[in-house]
């Protein structure tokens, strides 16, 4: 059961990814490609948890900690660089 | 048993929750409402895998760790942060129609002078005043 769900939650971020990516590409605007990149950063961070949880090793939410707080870190610096047109004044 | 039923069934809420958050990201009509979608409904969908993640160790392998739970403590700090960065962002970029007029001014944000540091720079003469960039092409 928990097999057959955890392929079920693969596909569903697999395809929010694959969404994002799309995003990414073709957005209206450069403020929706920042998000699309936030929300590319989360689902990473699912698919990665998710793959912990396949190979049942605790290894992985490391990565997640830091793939997580470069995100955060990524994504304040590019809205600082759309308010501003500098990040670092 | 009962431990896979709730293992399964957060796994497929976080899968459910995170596909409408992107999905959202890709369909709704303007700026602000594609931002809303996202910042939830991934943030939801994280937290259900965490959840069914941290069950799993704990039932499964006999160890909880706290690894779970700093992930999902630091994307609940940060993923509404940066989600006010991005309105901002659009609010100074974009200008977006048909929100409300303030009652008293203008939007705080709208208002080079209510820009402290710009105000105290253009004040000492250290630098010349800075204005937020506006009208830029996308």
């Amino acid at each position: 059961m928990i097999a057959a769900a955890l392929t079920f939650a693969f596909a569903c971020f697999g395809l929010a990814l694959l969404l994002t990516l799309w995003r990414v590409v073709r957005a209206p605007g450069v403020s929706d490609r920042v998000l699309a990149l936030d929300t590319m950063v989360v689902n990473a961070i699912a698919l990665l948890v998710l793959y912990g949880i396949w190979q049942g090793t605790a290894v992985y939410f490391e990565a997640a900690v830091l793939i997580a707080m470069v995100g955060f870190v990524s994504t304040v610096a590019y809205a600082k660089f759309m308010l501003r047109g500098d990040i670092v004044e | 048993m009962v431990w896979d039923i709730l293992i399964a069934g957060f796994l497929v809420l976080a899968g459910v929750f995170g596909f409408v958050g992107s999905f959202g990201l890709v369909k709704l009509p303007d700026p602000m409402t594609r931002l809303h979608a996202p910042t939830k409904a991934t943030t939801l969908g994280v937290g259900g895998v965490l959840i069914a993640s941290m069950l799993f160790f704990a039932t499964k392998q006999g160890h909880l760790s706290a690894h779970e739970l700093l992930v999902t403590l630091f994307l609940l700090l940060t993923a509404p942060v940066s989600a006010h960065f991005l309105a901002k962002a659009n609010l100074h970029r974009d200008r977006p129609e048909g929100l409300p007029r303030p009652e008293a001014s203008d939007w705080a944000t709208f208002s080079p002078g209510t820009d402290t540091a710009a105000e105290v720079l253009a004040e000492t003469g250290d630098a010349p005043p800075l204005t937020p960039p506006q009208g830029r092409d996308h």
